[in-house]
């Protein structure tokens, strides 16, 4: 196998060489709407990338690593840049140099070690939904969990402190509630489901309103157990390996199902099917074809409803006012924005509305909330206080990791307005027809 | 390395979290938007949020001899923020509120470090607009390009940066604070000193706030498009609409190269054999008034042998935009260097500047497309070289330094709307004379005779000279 930029810095000096340094990144990028210092902009990050290529700056300098994950990894830059630089590729080639260079911190590197194992990590999963209600108590209403004292106090500098709204952990996930393949009556297509860890473990509901929408539309859903995450959380860490292997292995597990579709709920883990594993597999002589095959057979469900078949209208009324979330990777990596409001507007009772700066990011960024809760606490607060401006009750998205991130700041400084995947609208109304 | 007891001293000014000092972001400040410039780590970068501090770091600097570069968002074409001599880099980022808004008055009263787009969005709700609207709107500050007075799109019918700025707050190289003007439309009193500082680059003052004018937004506007197959008709559609006495809003140009590079870039349907290409937008608070003026310029192109086009719809108008909002991504994605020039002419050497810059691509073997405002004169030449070629760079300066002779023996001048911070210094003689050069130097001496504000911009530092 030969090397790519998530091996080689030098591999992506033609990306840095296209930055003019213009500065319209500055305008979107929303790190820096917060930070408002130079080093925040994705400008600046490829200036100092090409430094370290120089040998002007020491990748050593903590400086750098602070810098070089000071980014939600949101792709806003990427789409007001007027060359078209690849700056997700400067981002992680920049990150996996770090981490050739010094490892991975010992926390990341126990988290990425159970990541490797699908079987422990959904094991740890399972263990943490028991035990759940002893850190935590539960909030039944919207399905979510917050810190109890004196865990609330010791976490509270992370954003973990008494008001942190999380969603409950699952005991029995996604994928153990149904078979590995769901039948409707009629098949007129085949479809394999992409779960990710997210639909799976923390909005399994979601999950599930995501398959019924399918087979009330006559698809055949495969969902192979033997999936595993999408490998973005650690790719964005720089942990290529873990990457890598998560990569052959949904890449092998989605083979084996001998469909023509690929399905996802998550605009990250659609973002790995489409580009990255390409790109992760672009020197791999067995694995690049296979990347490449399924990168153009994967769709967001949206895409799939509305332009791949023609969706049943659906009959039941949903009397709901909702507004719509873009999620970063969903709009930004994967060009999905049309679609999910075509089927929100779909529904009969559904008032929708358009919230100001729509594709703003949440803040969320994956683990960016933990890492650099003050910034996303920061970007959290307005997306929630756009969404109240909307009167609506509800905020409907297309990523689990933005969900989280509704739950929590809406909870804070909203009025608890209800958090949902879009599909599950959808599902509601196909439900009340019944 | 800075002396620890000054580093603490600024920290005692504007506080600890508003200075840096490690080599990374001494790095994010060693630039600007400036293509083919050198570049300079600052010592610090200090992020004042109040006219006070920003006194107290020119204290501290003069005490010390630190230059200070006062910088916006870092987006100026002349290399008009990296700090030559190092020192301090005063970013404004921090200093951004606006202050007021106050539609009776028809103004707004900012920080420096206020976004235009954001004033924009700001007063868009009580039906006002400020009509400077430099490419970088999104970005740029409104006390770096008050420094920088830049002009935009709107140029030719609304004017520049110094006819919106009506009174100022200024803090100068000795520490002193300044107000002048104010909300009132006349004012007469003492000397006109915002003209003095504005367009100054930072050279005289540091603005820590201004008082910005507005205007009713335009209510009705219309786009027409024209597709030439000679330079010389595109030229006398220009000349031909002023003198239908029609002042569009814009009157934008693109050669050529251009056209064929945002076709091969966009696939928008160019025609890629087209000479010129020609955008035309009227505007107005009547509807009447606007279809009258739109009227006239078709008629206009349609006397000047062009296939031309009206957008009926929003998204027809953003259809004809498309050519020229693609024109300098299209141009900078032919390789990883692209210098943007801001050479002006007078309207009616248009056609001839076009012309030559064709000719000077020719002649020195370079890429060059050249696309700009027609309707003020203001030409952005456009060139496009790989860094990393000795051979073809040399050939790009002496390719700038005949751009800038032409503009000048046409009776033009050598920037627009850019300015000249350190990419256009050595031209300055050519178009301003000994005479020029020393009222520079009489006016910078008597307000900063230490040359503590961003030294080596505009006017030669006098060790250069000796």
């Amino acid at each position: 196998m030969t090397g790519t930029y998530h091996d080689d810095l030098e591999i992506v000096r033609t990306e840095i060489d296209k930055c003019m340094k213009c500065g319209n990144c500055m305008a979107v990028c929303p790190v820096y709407s917060v930070d408002k210092d130079e080093a925040a902009v994705t400008r600046s990050k490829i200036a100092v990338a090409d430094a370290v290529l120089d040998g002007r700056l020491e990748l050593d300098d903590p400086d750098v690593y602070d810098m070089a994950f000071n980014c939600l990894v949101c792709k806003s830059c990427m789409s007001n840049c007027p060359t078209k630089v690849g700056f997700d590729r400067i981002a992680i080639a920049l990150r996996a140099a770090l981490v050739r260079k010094n490892g991975l911190p010992w926390l990341k590197r126990m988290i990425f070690a159970t990541l490797r194992n699908p079987r422990l990590f959904d094991k740890g999963m399972k263990a943490g939904a028991a035990l759940q209600g002893i850190a935590f108590k539960g909030d039944k209403r919207i399905k979510a969990i917050s810190p109890r004292s004196p865990f609330a106090l010791v976490g509270g500098s992370l954003g973990f402190d008494a008001g942190r709204k999380m969603p409950e952990l699952t005991v029995t996930p996604l994928r153990d509630r149904v078979p590995e393949v769901v039948r409707p009556e009629d098949v007129k297509v085949k479809v394999a489901f992409f779960t990710g860890d997210s639909l799976n473990y923390f909005y399994p509901d979601a999950g599930m309103d995501l398959i019924e929408v399918l087979t009330e539309n006559g698809v055949e859903v495969h969902i192979p157990k033997g999936q595993s995450c999408c490998g973005i959380p650690v790719l964005v860490h720089g942990d290529i390996d873990t990457a890598r292997n998560l990569a052959r292995n949904n890449l092998d597990q989605f083979e084996a199902t001998g469909c023509d579709y690929l399905i996802t709920g998550c605009g990250s883990c659609g973002g790995a099917w489409q580009h990255d594993y390409v790109d992760l597999m672009a020197g791999d002589p067995v694995y690049r074809a296979k990347a490449e095959r399924w990168a153009k057979r994967t769709y967001d469900i949206s895409t799939f409803l509305t332009q791949v078949i023609r969706f049943r209208q659906p009959r039941g009324v949903v009397d709901k006012v909702v507004t719509y979330h873009d999620s970063c990777h969903l709009k930004k990596t994967m060009k999905v924005a049309a679609e999910p409001r075509e089927i929100l507007r779909s529904i009969p009772g559904l008032t929708f509305r358009e919230m100001s700066a729509p594709d703003t990011c949440c803040g969320s960024g994956g683990s960016f909330v933990l890492t650099h809760y003050g910034t996303s606490s920061a970007l959290g607060r307005n997306k929630a206080l756009d969404i109240v401006k909307t009167g609506a009750g509800t905020v409907a998205t297309g990523c689990p990791a933005c969900m989280m991130q509704l739950l929590d700041n809406l909870s804070r400084f909203g009025d608890r307005q209800g958090v949902t995947h879009y599909i599950s609208l959808l599902a509601e109304s196909y439900r009340k027809e019944r | 390395m800075l002396d620890k007891a000054v580093v603490q001293q600024l920290q005692g000014a504007v506080g600890d979290r508003n200075v840096l000092t490690g080599k990374m972001d001494m790095l994010a400040y060693s630039y600007d938007a400036t293509a083919d410039m050198p570049r300079q780590l600052p010592d610090v970068v200090v992020l004042p949020t109040s006219s006070d501090m920003v006194q107290q770091v020119v204290r501290i600097a003069k005490a010390n001899g630190l230059a200070i570069y006062p910088r916006g968002a870092g987006s100026n074409l002349s290399g008009g923020t990296i700090p030559l001599r190092k020192g301090i880099v005063l970013s404004f980022q921090r200093m951004n509120k606006i202050l007021e808004i106050d539609p009776a008055n028809l103004t707004a009263t900012v920080q420096p470090g206020v976004v235009i787009g954001e004033l924009n969005a700001a007063v868009a709700g009580h039906g006002l607009i400020y009509p400077p609207d430099p490419g970088t709107v999104a970005t740029a500050t409104l006390g770096g390009s008050c420094a920088e007075n830049s002009g935009g799109l709107r140029g030719l019918k609304y004017g520049v940066t110094k006819n919106y700025i009506m009174g100022m707050e200024v803090v100068l190289p000795s520490g002193a604070k300044v107000r002048f003007g104010g909300k009132t439309v006349k004012n007469v009193t003492a000397y006109d000193f915002s003209t003095l500082f504005i367009g100054s680059e930072g050279t005289l003052g540091i603005t820590t706030e201004l008082t910005c004018k507005l205007i009713p937004a335009p209510k009705y506007r219309r786009a027409m498009m024209g597709v030439f197959q000679t330079l010389e008709d595109a030229g006398n559609a220009v000349a031909g609409i002023i003198a239908a006495q029609v002042i569009p809003a814009t009157l934008e140009i693109m050669d050529n190269m251009t056209i064929r590079t945002v076709e091969a870039f966009a696939n928008i349907g160019l025609p890629v054999e087209a000479k010129a290409l020609l955008l035309c937008e009227v505007d107005g608070m009547s509807e009447e008034l606007v279809n009258t003026e739109a009227e006239a310029v078709i008629a206009v192109l349609g006397r000047n042998n062009c296939d031309y086009k009206a957008a009926n719809t929003d998204a027809e108008r953003d259809q004809l935009w498309a050519a020229r909002r693609n024109a300098l991504p299209a141009l900078a994605s032919l390789n990883n260097t692209c210098i943007v020039e801001d050479a002006t002419v007078p309207r009616s050497r248009i056609t001839e500047m076009l012309v030559a810059c064709e000719a000077i691509a020719a002649k020195y073997g370079v890429t060059i497309g050249t696309f700009g405002h027609a309707g003020d004169g203001n030409l952005h030449p456009t060139i496009l070289f790989d860094k990393y070629d000795q051979a073809m760079t040399a050939q790009v300066h002496l390719a700038v330094d005949e751009i800038f002779a032409t503009a000048l023996q046409l009776g033009g001048t050598l920037s627009g709307e850019h300015g000249i911070g350190m990419a256009k210094m050595k031209y300055l003689s050519d178009e301003l004379g000994q005479s020029g050069l020393d009222l520079m130097r009489t006016i910078k001496e008597a307000l900063d005779p230490d040359y503590l504000l961003n030294p080596g911009k505009m006017v030669p530092l006098p060790e250069v000279l000796a």
